[in-house]
Protein backbone atom coordinates (compact mmCIF):
# COMPACT_ATOMS: atom_id res chain seq x y z
CA UNK A 1 0.00 0.00 0.00
CA UNK A 2 1.08 3.57 -0.65
CA UNK A 3 0.23 6.69 1.24
CA UNK A 4 -2.39 9.02 -0.18
CA UNK A 5 -2.05 11.56 2.64
CA UNK A 6 1.35 12.41 4.02
CA UNK A 7 1.89 14.96 6.78
CA UNK A 8 5.44 15.68 7.79
CA UNK A 9 6.20 17.84 10.82
CA UNK A 10 3.09 19.92 10.26
CA UNK A 11 2.77 22.85 12.64
CA UNK A 12 0.19 25.58 12.81
CA UNK A 13 0.42 28.51 15.16
CA UNK A 14 -2.21 31.16 15.86
CA UNK A 15 -0.19 34.01 17.32
CA UNK A 16 1.42 32.38 20.38
CA UNK A 17 -0.97 29.42 20.50
CA UNK A 18 0.23 26.25 18.79
CA UNK A 19 -2.83 24.38 17.54
CA UNK A 20 -0.91 21.64 15.74
CA UNK A 21 2.60 20.79 16.80
CA UNK A 22 4.89 18.82 14.47
CA UNK A 23 2.23 16.33 13.45
CA UNK A 24 3.49 13.57 11.17
CA UNK A 25 1.30 10.78 9.87
CA UNK A 26 0.37 8.92 6.73
CA UNK A 27 -2.94 7.62 5.49
CA UNK A 28 -2.80 4.66 3.13
CA UNK A 29 -4.73 4.31 -0.10
CA UNK A 30 -8.15 2.82 0.48
CA UNK A 31 -8.18 2.77 4.25
CA UNK A 32 -10.61 4.26 6.72
CA UNK A 33 -8.57 6.48 8.97
CA UNK A 34 -10.00 7.81 12.23
CA UNK A 35 -8.48 10.93 13.68
CA UNK A 36 -9.45 11.15 17.33
CA UNK A 37 -8.81 13.69 20.02
CA UNK A 38 -10.50 15.73 22.75
CA UNK A 39 -12.03 19.12 21.99
CA UNK A 40 -9.40 21.64 21.03
CA UNK A 41 -6.77 18.98 20.36
CA UNK A 42 -6.12 20.19 16.82
CA UNK A 43 -8.36 17.93 14.73
CA UNK A 44 -10.24 20.59 12.86
CA UNK A 45 -7.13 22.71 12.31
CA UNK A 46 -5.42 19.65 10.82
CA UNK A 47 -8.38 18.97 8.52
CA UNK A 48 -8.37 22.61 7.43
CA UNK A 49 -4.71 22.34 6.51
CA UNK A 50 -5.21 19.08 4.63
CA UNK A 51 -8.10 20.63 2.71
CA UNK A 52 -6.31 23.88 1.69
CA UNK A 53 -8.35 26.14 3.97
CA UNK A 54 -5.36 26.95 6.17
CA UNK A 55 -1.65 27.00 5.42
CA UNK A 56 0.70 25.26 7.82
CA UNK A 57 3.14 27.52 9.65
CA UNK A 58 5.79 24.89 8.94
CA UNK A 59 6.02 21.29 7.74
CA UNK A 60 4.73 19.77 4.51
CA UNK A 61 1.57 18.02 3.42
CA UNK A 62 0.92 15.87 0.39
CA UNK A 63 -2.51 14.77 -0.79
CA UNK A 64 -2.41 12.27 -3.62
CA UNK A 65 1.04 13.57 -4.51
CA UNK A 66 0.08 17.24 -4.48
CA UNK A 67 0.94 20.03 -2.09
CA UNK A 68 -2.14 21.88 -0.74
CA UNK A 69 -0.22 25.16 -0.56
CA UNK A 70 1.31 25.23 -4.03
CA UNK A 71 -1.10 23.00 -5.97
CA UNK A 72 -4.37 24.09 -4.46
CA UNK A 73 -6.66 23.17 -7.34
CA UNK A 74 -5.22 19.68 -7.86
CA UNK A 75 -5.65 18.98 -4.17
CA UNK A 76 -9.17 20.42 -4.11
CA UNK A 77 -10.25 18.16 -6.96
CA UNK A 78 -8.89 15.12 -5.21
CA UNK A 79 -10.98 15.28 -2.04
CA UNK A 80 -14.59 15.62 -0.97
CA UNK A 81 -15.52 16.92 2.44
CA UNK A 82 -18.42 16.85 4.84
CA UNK A 83 -17.85 19.62 7.35
CA UNK A 84 -18.65 19.51 11.03
CA UNK A 85 -21.45 22.05 10.52
CA UNK A 86 -23.96 21.92 7.68
CA UNK A 87 -22.65 23.69 4.61
CA UNK A 88 -25.61 23.50 2.24
CA UNK A 89 -27.57 26.46 0.98
CA UNK A 90 -30.91 26.26 2.78
CA UNK A 91 -32.68 28.43 0.23
CA UNK A 92 -31.84 26.07 -2.63
CA UNK A 93 -33.26 22.64 -3.35
CA UNK A 94 -31.33 19.42 -2.91
CA UNK A 95 -30.85 19.17 -6.64
CA UNK A 96 -29.71 22.77 -6.96
CA UNK A 97 -27.12 22.28 -4.23
CA UNK A 98 -25.77 19.28 -6.13
CA UNK A 99 -25.87 21.12 -9.42
CA UNK A 100 -23.97 24.09 -7.99
CA UNK A 101 -21.31 21.78 -6.65
CA UNK A 102 -21.00 20.05 -10.00
CA UNK A 103 -20.48 23.36 -11.78
CA UNK A 104 -17.91 24.52 -9.23
CA UNK A 105 -15.96 21.33 -9.87
CA UNK A 106 -16.23 21.70 -13.62
CA UNK A 107 -18.14 18.48 -14.30
CA UNK A 108 -19.71 18.60 -17.79
CA UNK A 109 -23.48 18.96 -17.83
CA UNK A 110 -24.49 15.51 -19.06
CA UNK A 111 -22.15 13.65 -16.73
CA UNK A 112 -23.17 15.93 -13.88
CA UNK A 113 -26.87 15.22 -14.29
CA UNK A 114 -26.31 11.46 -14.51
CA UNK A 115 -24.17 11.40 -11.42
CA UNK A 116 -26.55 13.58 -9.43
CA UNK A 117 -29.41 11.22 -10.26
CA UNK A 118 -27.33 8.23 -9.25
CA UNK A 119 -26.08 9.72 -6.01
CA UNK A 120 -29.49 11.00 -4.93
CA UNK A 121 -30.74 7.49 -5.51
CA UNK A 122 -27.98 6.03 -3.36
CA UNK A 123 -28.57 8.37 -0.41
CA UNK A 124 -32.32 7.85 -0.84
CA UNK A 125 -33.22 11.44 -1.50
CA UNK A 126 -34.48 11.10 -5.07
CA UNK A 127 -38.06 11.80 -4.13
CA UNK A 128 -37.03 14.96 -2.27
CA UNK A 129 -34.74 16.32 -4.97
CA UNK A 130 -36.84 19.42 -5.54
CA UNK A 131 -37.47 20.23 -1.89
CA UNK A 132 -35.72 23.20 -0.33
CA UNK A 133 -32.93 22.24 2.03
CA UNK A 134 -34.50 24.13 4.90
CA UNK A 135 -37.28 21.55 4.92
CA UNK A 136 -34.72 18.75 5.46
CA UNK A 137 -33.92 17.11 8.79
CA UNK A 138 -30.33 17.04 10.09
CA UNK A 139 -29.87 13.46 8.90
CA UNK A 140 -31.18 14.20 5.42
CA UNK A 141 -28.84 17.17 5.12
CA UNK A 142 -25.93 14.96 6.11
CA UNK A 143 -26.85 12.41 3.47
CA UNK A 144 -27.04 15.10 0.86
CA UNK A 145 -23.68 16.49 1.91
CA UNK A 146 -22.10 13.08 1.53
CA UNK A 147 -23.65 12.67 -1.90
CA UNK A 148 -22.39 16.14 -2.80
CA UNK A 149 -18.90 15.37 -1.51
CA UNK A 150 -18.78 12.36 -3.84
CA UNK A 151 -20.10 14.08 -6.95
CA UNK A 152 -16.69 14.88 -8.38
CA UNK A 153 -15.37 11.36 -7.67
CA UNK A 154 -12.79 12.29 -5.05
CA UNK A 155 -10.03 9.95 -3.97
CA UNK A 156 -10.30 10.98 -0.34
CA UNK A 157 -13.45 11.75 1.61
CA UNK A 158 -13.05 13.88 4.74
CA UNK A 159 -15.79 13.47 7.32
CA UNK A 160 -15.49 15.89 10.22
CA UNK A 161 -17.76 14.57 12.99
CA UNK A 162 -20.39 13.54 10.45
CA UNK A 163 -22.73 11.83 12.90
CA UNK A 164 -23.05 14.57 15.49
CA UNK A 165 -26.69 15.11 16.46
CA UNK A 166 -28.00 12.18 14.43
CA UNK A 167 -30.16 9.35 15.75
CA UNK A 168 -28.72 5.81 15.97
CA UNK A 169 -30.68 4.68 12.91
CA UNK A 170 -29.24 7.40 10.71
CA UNK A 171 -25.76 6.90 12.14
CA UNK A 172 -25.81 3.21 11.40
CA UNK A 173 -27.09 3.81 7.94
CA UNK A 174 -24.46 6.45 7.28
CA UNK A 175 -21.51 4.32 8.40
CA UNK A 176 -22.78 1.31 6.49
CA UNK A 177 -22.86 3.49 3.41
CA UNK A 178 -19.38 4.91 4.02
CA UNK A 179 -17.98 1.42 4.47
CA UNK A 180 -19.63 0.27 1.29
CA UNK A 181 -18.16 3.19 -0.62
CA UNK A 182 -14.76 2.46 0.79
CA UNK A 183 -14.94 -1.20 -0.16
CA UNK A 184 -16.53 -0.89 -3.58
CA UNK A 185 -15.05 2.35 -4.87
CA UNK A 186 -11.79 2.21 -2.96
CA UNK A 187 -12.28 5.72 -1.59
CA UNK A 188 -9.98 6.61 1.26
CA UNK A 189 -11.91 7.96 4.23
CA UNK A 190 -10.47 10.37 6.78
CA UNK A 191 -12.86 10.86 9.68
CA UNK A 192 -13.08 12.48 13.06
CA UNK A 193 -15.63 11.56 15.68
CA UNK A 194 -16.23 11.69 19.40
CA UNK A 195 -18.11 8.40 19.33
CA UNK A 196 -15.40 5.86 20.08
CA UNK A 197 -17.56 2.86 19.28
CA UNK A 198 -18.02 4.24 15.76
CA UNK A 199 -14.30 4.62 15.23
CA UNK A 200 -13.78 1.17 16.70
CA UNK A 201 -16.25 -0.33 14.29
CA UNK A 202 -15.35 1.32 11.00
CA UNK A 203 -11.71 2.46 11.12
CA UNK A 204 -8.72 0.43 9.95
CA UNK A 205 -6.27 2.84 11.50
CA UNK A 206 -6.70 5.22 14.40
CA UNK A 207 -4.52 8.18 15.28
CA UNK A 208 -4.95 10.07 18.53
CA UNK A 209 -4.03 13.74 18.70
CA UNK A 210 -3.79 15.79 21.85
CA UNK A 211 -2.41 19.27 22.46
CA UNK A 212 -1.58 19.40 18.79
CA UNK A 213 0.66 16.32 18.90
CA UNK A 214 0.01 12.85 17.53
CA UNK A 215 0.38 10.73 20.62
CA UNK A 216 -0.63 7.30 19.36
CA UNK A 217 -1.33 5.49 16.16
CA UNK A 218 -2.39 1.95 15.27
CA UNK A 219 -5.38 -0.32 14.88
CA UNK A 220 -8.06 -0.25 17.54
CA UNK A 221 -6.70 -3.57 18.82
CA UNK A 222 -3.17 -2.24 19.10
CA UNK A 223 -4.33 0.82 21.00
CA UNK A 224 -6.23 -1.32 23.48
CA UNK A 225 -3.25 -3.61 23.97
CA UNK A 226 -0.79 -0.78 24.46
CA UNK A 227 -2.96 0.88 27.08
CA UNK A 228 -4.09 -2.45 28.58
CA UNK A 229 -7.75 -1.49 28.31
CA UNK A 230 -10.82 -3.32 27.14
CA UNK A 231 -12.48 -0.72 24.93
CA UNK A 232 -11.35 2.03 22.63
CA UNK A 233 -13.09 4.56 24.85
CA UNK A 234 -10.99 3.48 27.83
CA UNK A 235 -7.88 3.46 25.70
CA UNK A 236 -8.70 6.99 24.54
CA UNK A 237 -9.17 8.20 28.12
CA UNK A 238 -5.97 6.47 29.22
CA UNK A 239 -4.10 8.29 26.47
CA UNK A 240 -5.64 11.73 26.79
CA UNK A 241 -6.55 11.93 30.50
CA UNK A 242 -9.85 12.40 32.24
CA UNK A 243 -10.15 16.11 32.79
CA UNK A 244 -12.62 18.10 30.71
CA UNK A 245 -11.14 20.32 28.01
CA UNK A 246 -12.02 23.92 27.60
CA UNK A 247 -11.98 24.52 23.93
CA UNK A 248 -10.60 27.88 22.92
CA UNK A 249 -13.36 29.50 20.96
CA UNK A 250 -12.96 32.53 18.82
CA UNK A 251 -15.83 34.99 18.50
CA UNK A 252 -16.96 33.38 15.30
CA UNK A 253 -17.35 29.92 16.83
CA UNK A 254 -19.15 31.29 19.85
CA UNK A 255 -21.60 33.01 17.61
CA UNK A 256 -22.13 29.89 15.57
CA UNK A 257 -22.88 27.91 18.69
CA UNK A 258 -25.47 30.43 19.72
CA UNK A 259 -27.11 30.29 16.33
CA UNK A 260 -27.13 26.53 16.49
CA UNK A 261 -28.90 26.58 19.82
CA UNK A 262 -31.43 29.03 18.51
CA UNK A 263 -32.26 26.83 15.59
CA UNK A 264 -33.02 23.84 17.78
CA UNK B 1 -17.37 31.66 -16.63
CA UNK B 2 -19.77 28.90 -15.57
CA UNK B 3 -18.75 29.46 -11.98
CA UNK B 4 -19.62 33.15 -12.13
CA UNK B 5 -22.93 32.32 -13.78
CA UNK B 6 -23.97 29.68 -11.28
CA UNK B 7 -23.18 31.92 -8.31
CA UNK B 8 -25.01 34.79 -9.96
CA UNK B 9 -28.00 32.53 -10.47
CA UNK B 10 -27.89 31.44 -6.85
CA UNK B 11 -28.22 35.02 -5.61
CA UNK B 12 -31.14 35.59 -7.94
CA UNK B 13 -32.96 32.44 -6.86
CA UNK B 14 -32.51 33.25 -3.20
CA UNK B 15 -33.91 36.70 -3.80
CA UNK B 16 -36.93 35.55 -5.75
CA UNK B 17 -37.76 32.90 -3.16
CA UNK B 18 -37.66 35.21 -0.19
CA UNK B 19 -40.83 37.26 -0.63
CA UNK B 20 -40.67 38.67 2.88
CA UNK B 21 -37.24 40.15 2.29
CA UNK B 22 -38.25 41.46 -1.09
CA UNK B 23 -41.25 43.33 0.27
CA UNK B 24 -39.55 44.29 3.53
CA UNK B 25 -36.66 45.98 1.79
CA UNK B 26 -39.07 48.16 -0.17
CA UNK B 27 -40.60 49.60 3.00
CA UNK B 28 -38.01 52.24 3.67
CA UNK B 29 -37.73 53.64 0.14
CA UNK B 30 -41.51 53.81 -0.09
CA UNK B 31 -41.73 55.68 3.17
CA UNK B 32 -39.17 58.20 1.95
CA UNK B 33 -40.89 58.56 -1.38
CA UNK B 34 -44.30 59.24 0.09
CA UNK B 35 -43.50 61.01 3.37
CA UNK B 36 -40.81 63.25 1.89
CA UNK B 37 -42.26 63.49 -1.58
CA UNK B 38 -45.68 64.62 -0.46
CA UNK B 39 -44.58 66.16 2.84
CA UNK B 40 -41.85 68.47 1.56
CA UNK B 41 -43.36 68.85 -1.90
CA UNK B 42 -45.37 72.04 -1.25
CA UNK B 43 -42.50 73.70 0.65
CA UNK B 44 -40.01 72.82 -2.08
CA UNK B 45 -42.32 74.25 -4.75
CA UNK B 46 -42.85 77.43 -2.73
CA UNK B 47 -39.07 77.89 -2.44
CA UNK B 48 -38.91 77.84 -6.21
CA UNK B 49 -37.39 74.37 -6.58
CA UNK B 50 -40.17 73.03 -8.78
CA UNK B 51 -41.66 69.57 -8.46
CA UNK B 52 -40.01 67.78 -5.51
CA UNK B 53 -41.21 64.33 -6.58
CA UNK B 54 -39.26 64.74 -9.81
CA UNK B 55 -36.19 65.64 -7.82
CA UNK B 56 -36.62 63.02 -5.10
CA UNK B 57 -37.48 59.90 -7.11
CA UNK B 58 -33.97 59.28 -8.54
CA UNK B 59 -32.58 59.75 -5.02
CA UNK B 60 -34.93 57.17 -3.55
CA UNK B 61 -34.22 54.74 -6.39
CA UNK B 62 -30.54 55.10 -5.48
CA UNK B 63 -31.43 54.50 -1.86
CA UNK B 64 -33.11 51.21 -2.67
CA UNK B 65 -30.08 50.18 -4.72
CA UNK B 66 -27.64 51.24 -2.02
CA UNK B 67 -29.39 49.38 0.79
CA UNK B 68 -29.97 46.21 -1.20
CA UNK B 69 -26.49 46.19 -2.68
CA UNK B 70 -24.68 46.64 0.63
CA UNK B 71 -26.92 44.01 2.17
CA UNK B 72 -26.22 41.55 -0.65
CA UNK B 73 -22.50 42.06 -0.14
CA UNK B 74 -22.75 41.65 3.59
CA UNK B 75 -24.68 38.42 3.07
CA UNK B 76 -21.30 36.67 3.03
CA UNK B 77 -21.49 36.78 6.81
CA UNK B 78 -24.67 34.72 6.67
CA UNK B 79 -23.04 32.23 4.34
CA UNK B 80 -20.16 32.04 6.72
CA UNK B 81 -22.33 31.39 9.77
CA UNK B 82 -24.49 28.86 7.97
CA UNK B 83 -21.51 27.14 6.46
CA UNK B 84 -22.17 27.52 2.76
CA UNK B 85 -19.13 29.75 2.27
CA UNK B 86 -16.84 26.81 3.06
CA UNK B 87 -18.39 24.80 0.26
CA UNK B 88 -17.33 27.46 -2.24
CA UNK B 89 -13.93 28.06 -0.66
CA UNK B 90 -12.77 24.43 -0.93
CA UNK B 91 -13.91 24.18 -4.55
CA UNK B 92 -11.21 24.23 -7.25
CA UNK B 93 -12.10 27.74 -8.43
CA UNK B 94 -10.43 31.07 -7.84
CA UNK B 95 -11.71 33.35 -5.12
CA UNK B 96 -11.80 36.11 -7.68
CA UNK B 97 -14.48 34.24 -9.64
CA UNK B 98 -16.47 33.49 -6.50
CA UNK B 99 -16.37 37.16 -5.55
CA UNK B 100 -17.35 38.24 -9.08
CA UNK B 101 -20.29 35.83 -9.29
CA UNK B 102 -21.62 36.92 -5.94
CA UNK B 103 -21.13 40.59 -6.66
CA UNK B 104 -22.80 40.50 -10.06
CA UNK B 105 -25.66 38.46 -8.58
CA UNK B 106 -26.10 40.88 -5.70
CA UNK B 107 -25.89 43.85 -8.06
CA UNK B 108 -28.56 42.35 -10.31
CA UNK B 109 -30.87 41.94 -7.35
CA UNK B 110 -30.19 45.53 -6.23
CA UNK B 111 -30.93 46.78 -9.74
CA UNK B 112 -34.25 44.93 -9.76
CA UNK B 113 -35.13 46.59 -6.45
CA UNK B 114 -34.27 49.92 -8.01
CA UNK B 115 -36.54 49.20 -10.96
CA UNK B 116 -39.40 48.29 -8.64
CA UNK B 117 -39.00 51.59 -6.79
CA UNK B 118 -38.89 53.36 -10.15
CA UNK B 119 -42.22 51.81 -11.10
CA UNK B 120 -43.75 52.81 -7.78
CA UNK B 121 -42.39 56.33 -8.23
CA UNK B 122 -44.24 56.47 -11.57
CA UNK B 123 -47.44 55.73 -9.65
CA UNK B 124 -46.57 58.49 -7.20
CA UNK B 125 -46.35 60.99 -10.03
CA UNK B 126 -42.71 60.82 -11.12
CA UNK B 127 -42.32 61.47 -14.86
CA UNK B 128 -38.97 60.96 -16.62
CA UNK B 129 -38.35 63.52 -19.32
CA UNK B 130 -38.26 60.90 -22.08
CA UNK B 131 -39.67 57.42 -21.85
CA UNK B 132 -36.52 55.96 -23.43
CA UNK B 133 -34.35 57.35 -20.63
CA UNK B 134 -35.16 54.07 -18.85
CA UNK B 135 -32.82 52.33 -21.30
CA UNK B 136 -29.93 54.52 -20.14
CA UNK B 137 -31.00 54.45 -16.52
CA UNK B 138 -30.60 50.67 -16.26
CA UNK B 139 -26.83 50.54 -16.85
CA UNK B 140 -26.34 53.49 -14.49
CA UNK B 141 -28.35 51.72 -11.82
CA UNK B 142 -26.39 48.53 -12.36
CA UNK B 143 -23.11 50.43 -12.06
CA UNK B 144 -24.20 51.92 -8.73
CA UNK B 145 -25.31 48.45 -7.63
CA UNK B 146 -21.97 46.82 -8.48
CA UNK B 147 -20.13 49.58 -6.65
CA UNK B 148 -22.00 49.09 -3.40
CA UNK B 149 -22.20 45.30 -3.56
CA UNK B 150 -18.42 45.23 -3.86
CA UNK B 151 -18.29 47.67 -0.96
CA UNK B 152 -20.50 45.37 1.14
CA UNK B 153 -18.39 42.35 0.22
CA UNK B 154 -15.26 44.13 1.36
CA UNK B 155 -16.84 45.16 4.64
CA UNK B 156 -18.23 41.66 5.27
CA UNK B 157 -14.87 40.06 4.57
CA UNK B 158 -13.33 41.78 7.58
CA UNK B 159 -16.31 41.21 9.90
CA UNK B 160 -16.50 37.95 11.80
CA UNK B 161 -20.14 38.10 12.92
CA UNK B 162 -23.42 39.99 12.75
CA UNK B 163 -22.62 42.32 15.62
CA UNK B 164 -20.92 44.78 13.35
CA UNK B 165 -23.89 44.91 11.01
CA UNK B 166 -25.73 47.65 12.90
CA UNK B 167 -22.49 49.60 13.03
CA UNK B 168 -22.16 49.39 9.28
CA UNK B 169 -25.74 50.48 8.74
CA UNK B 170 -25.57 53.46 11.09
CA UNK B 171 -22.07 54.69 10.44
CA UNK B 172 -21.59 53.84 6.79
CA UNK B 173 -24.79 53.20 4.89
CA UNK B 174 -27.01 55.86 6.46
CA UNK B 175 -24.41 58.63 6.05
CA UNK B 176 -23.77 57.48 2.47
CA UNK B 177 -27.45 57.97 1.78
CA UNK B 178 -28.15 61.18 3.67
CA UNK B 179 -25.01 62.94 2.47
CA UNK B 180 -25.49 62.06 -1.18
CA UNK B 181 -27.81 64.81 -2.29
CA UNK B 182 -30.59 62.26 -2.69
CA UNK B 183 -32.87 64.47 -0.59
CA UNK B 184 -31.51 67.97 -1.16
CA UNK B 185 -30.07 69.94 -4.10
CA UNK B 186 -26.31 70.36 -4.27
CA UNK B 187 -26.27 74.09 -5.10
CA UNK B 188 -25.54 76.69 -2.44
CA UNK B 189 -24.24 74.18 0.12
CA UNK B 190 -21.79 75.33 2.79
CA UNK B 191 -18.15 74.50 2.05
CA UNK B 192 -17.92 71.76 4.67
CA UNK B 193 -21.08 69.93 3.59
CA UNK B 194 -20.11 70.35 -0.01
CA UNK B 195 -16.73 68.74 0.61
CA UNK B 196 -18.34 65.80 2.42
CA UNK B 197 -20.95 65.35 -0.27
CA UNK B 198 -18.23 65.28 -2.91
CA UNK B 199 -16.44 62.30 -1.34
CA UNK B 200 -19.63 60.25 -1.09
CA UNK B 201 -19.73 58.00 -4.17
CA UNK B 202 -23.52 57.83 -4.03
CA UNK B 203 -23.60 61.57 -4.82
CA UNK B 204 -22.38 60.76 -8.30
CA UNK B 205 -24.89 57.94 -8.62
CA UNK B 206 -27.82 60.15 -7.68
CA UNK B 207 -26.58 62.93 -9.90
CA UNK B 208 -26.07 60.59 -12.85
CA UNK B 209 -29.54 59.14 -12.47
CA UNK B 210 -31.05 62.63 -12.37
CA UNK B 211 -29.06 63.44 -15.47
CA UNK B 212 -30.48 60.43 -17.27
CA UNK B 213 -34.08 60.80 -16.12
CA UNK B 214 -34.45 64.59 -16.08
CA UNK B 215 -31.71 65.81 -18.39
CA UNK B 216 -30.26 68.01 -15.67
CA UNK B 217 -27.26 66.99 -13.61
CA UNK B 218 -25.31 69.15 -11.24
CA UNK B 219 -21.88 67.69 -11.90
CA UNK B 220 -22.36 66.51 -15.48
CA UNK B 221 -23.32 63.01 -16.60
CA UNK B 222 -19.89 62.26 -18.09
CA UNK B 223 -17.88 63.08 -14.94
CA UNK B 224 -20.48 61.22 -12.84
CA UNK B 225 -20.12 58.03 -14.84
CA UNK B 226 -16.35 58.36 -14.82
CA UNK B 227 -16.18 58.73 -11.04
CA UNK B 228 -18.65 55.86 -10.52
CA UNK B 229 -16.66 53.58 -12.81
CA UNK B 230 -13.35 54.38 -11.16
CA UNK B 231 -14.72 53.87 -7.66
CA UNK B 232 -16.39 50.62 -8.75
CA UNK B 233 -13.11 49.25 -10.10
CA UNK B 234 -11.35 50.35 -6.93
CA UNK B 235 -13.96 48.69 -4.67
CA UNK B 236 -13.88 45.52 -6.77
CA UNK B 237 -10.12 45.32 -6.34
CA UNK B 238 -10.24 46.04 -2.60
CA UNK B 239 -13.27 43.75 -2.13
CA UNK B 240 -11.72 40.80 -3.89
CA UNK B 241 -8.46 41.31 -2.07
CA UNK B 242 -10.21 41.25 1.31
CA UNK B 243 -12.37 38.33 0.20
CA UNK B 244 -9.28 36.35 -0.79
CA UNK B 245 -8.00 36.77 2.76
CA UNK B 246 -11.07 35.23 4.41
CA UNK B 247 -10.33 32.24 6.58
CA UNK B 248 -13.07 29.89 7.69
Amino acid sequence: MTAIIRADGVTRKFRDFTAVDHASFTVEHGEIFAFLGPNGAGKTTTIKMLTTLLHPTSGTIEIDGHNPVTEQNEVRKSFGIVFQDPSVDDELTAYENMELHGVLYGIPRKLRRDRIDQLLEIVELSDRRNSLMKEFSGGMKRRLEIARGLLHHPKVLFLDEPTIGLDPQTRNHLWAYVQKLNKEEGITVFLTTHYMEEADRVANTIAVIDHGRIIERGTSQELKERTKTASLEEAFLALTGHEIREEQLDAHDQFRNRMRQKRR
Amino acid sequence: MNVIYVLWLRQLKRYLRSRARLIGSLGQPLLFLFAFGFGFGPMYAKAGGGNYMQFLAPGVICMAILFTAVFMGIEIIWDRQFGFLKETLVAPVSRMNIMLGRTLGGATVATIQGVIVFLIALLAGFRPEYWYSVVFALPVMFLIAVLFTAFGTGVASVMSDFHGFQLVMNFLVMPLFFLSGALFPLNDLSKVINAIVRIDPLTYGVDALRGVFLGTSHLGLGPDILVLSLVTVLFLIIGSHLFSKIEV
